[in-house]
């Protein structure tokens, strides 16, 4: 069955899948819940400078990945 | 430059790898955008037309094309251009029949199953090298979706439980940026991938054809060509596949759609990195599929999936048949002559299959429609009479009511 399948190549693709595939979704709902969760507004309505900052940096490292994807896919790496 | 050989069978080859390449954007459309049309993040029209110009761009992103077909797969020295229409030829009927009914199907397993029946049909079975079809083709065919569905699965859990407590609409509206960019990745890293199977294919037939040197890079206008034929497709949208995808298998709101194709971009860009390829369609349905198993409450159609694990595992066999009869029907007329009855027969297959899909045709008008599936006669009989409620059985005769009312 090794010959057939290659394992080392699947088992890089499971774990790197989980990190990046599952881990950024994750990350990107973790900002989205400290931007817009439960007691993330103010009595006026507005959200705290604190929680922008922190949402942002989630927003950002997702949106820094796709750009990374981007870079990889045009340096012919795929 | 040596004379061109053949210039009528190149031709043919050229248009017939074309129209190959356009049925591949048409097909794949869902891949990238169902998920985004279902939860109504984008319109439809503006996710084909996003859809077409990423895949364009992604095109024209990155040129490492190989002139090789099903290499690995079959025995690169019996590859010849008879083989390579017929292979296509087969790669394209499958494409159509699948998106006639709806079910999303790999383009790339469709075009190796024609080349291989073609082989078969062309240098018998030693033409085709099994081990490199079962280990390349056909397990990989079952591993990527089991691979997709863990992925997504996991993804959807986590963003679900983290946003379980924040208002649909504050979730709706975030998450339909990360659903619109997460998708344009699946687009673009498609463009690069499908459409340089395509150049790779056109650059194959003039080499073999004499028409190009043996070491040459791909000429423009076959990139060019490739790009528009392939956006093309795109745009025009394999609505019947996006529906099956978008509304068929997992009803999708924002949340999943951005953790499916997520997921999705992930896989597809890993596997060719480590360079074990897995295919775009199987990966974006796995991951469909496991953001409805993420997602607590929400019911998964297995059986509308099991249709297509069906399909996947007989694209080969079928597509093959097709290239094996289309490599058969060429060498039976000869020559150049023989490749134009295989292309004469394609495009009156491919009309058929069009006007079949006539009837009840998908659009962008009613992609997003709910999905019910066909009631035969027999089943609303037998649902009106455990309900014991004779009015189910008049919803047949909806159609003839509005004809009536059209005559006063």
């Amino acid at each position: 069955m090794s010959t057939y399948v290659e394992w080392d190549a699947l088992g890089n693709i499971l774990l790197w899948g989980l990190i990046v595939g599952a881990g950024l979704p994750a990350l990107f709902a973790l900002g989205v819940r400290i931007a817009e969760g439960p007691g993330a507004r103010d009595a006026d309505g507005h959200i705290p400078t604190g929680r922008k900052i922190l949402s942002g940096i989630c927003f950002g490292i997702a949106a820094l990945t796709v750009l990374g994807a981007v870079a990889y896919i045009a340096a012919g790496g795929h | 430059m040596d004379a061109v050989t053949e210039p009528l069978l190149l031709a043919v080859v050229v248009a017939t790898a074309l129209a190959f390449d356009f049925t591949n954007g048409f097909h794949d459309t869902g891949n990238a955008m169902a998920t985004s049309i279902a939860t109504r993040a984008l319109k439809p029209k503006q996710a084909v037309l996003l859809s077409a110009l990423l895949n364009l761009v992604g095109a024209f992103l990155s040129l490492t094309v190989a002139a090789t077909i099903a290499k690995g797969i079959v025995d690169s020295n019996v590859v010849t251009l008879g083989v390579v229409l017929a292979g296509l030829t087969g790669g394209i009927l499958w494409n159509l029949l699948t998106w006639l009914l709806g079910l999303p199907s790999s383009s790339s397993h469709a075009l190796i199953g024609g080349v291989v029946g073609a082989v078969l049909a062309a240098a018998g079975t030693q033409g085709v090298l099994w081990d490199g079809l079962i280990s390349k083709v056909l397990l990989p065919a079952l591993i990527a979706p089991v691979v997709a569905i863990l992925v997504a699965s996991v993804g959807t859990r986590l963003v679900t439980r983290f946003t379980n407590d924040v208002k649909q609409e504050d979730n709706d509206r975030l998450f339909r940026w990360g659903q619109i960019g997460s998708a344009s990745l699946v687009s673009l890293a498609h463009g690069t991938n499908d459409a340089q199977k395509s150049m790779g294919i056109i650059l194959l037939a003039l080499i073999a054809a004499g028409a190009v040197p043996e070491d040459s890079g791909v000429p423009f206008w076959v990139i060019l060509s490739c790009a528009l034929a392939m956006a093309l497709g795109t745009y025009l949208g394999g609505w019947r596949v996006i529906r099956t995808l978008g509304k068929g298998l997992v009803e999708l709101e924002s949340r999943q759609g951005m953790a499916a194709e997520t997921s999705s971009a992930a896989v597809i860009l890993l596997s060719s990195h480590f360079g074990y390829s897995l295919s775009t369609t199987h990966v974006a349905t796995g991951s469909i599929l496991g953001s409805g198993v993420g997602m607590k409450g929400a019911s998964v159609r297995w059986s509308v999936a099991g249709r297509m694990f069906l399909a996947w595992l007989i694209t080969v066999p079928a597509a093959g048949t097709v290239g094996a009869l289309a490599y058969g029907l060429g060498a039976l007329v000869g020559g150049g002559a023989g490749s134009f009855v295989v292309f004469a027969a394609l495009i009156i297959a491919s009309a058929a299959i069009w006007f079949a899909s006539r009837k009840d045709a998908v659009g962008h008008h009613n992609v997003n429609e709910d999905w019910k599936p066909k009631q035969d006669n027999e089943s609303i009989l037998a649902e009106s009479v455990v309900d014991h409620d004779m009015k189910l059985m008049r919803v047949s005769k909806k159609g003839k009511r509005r004809k009536l009312g059209g005559k006063r």
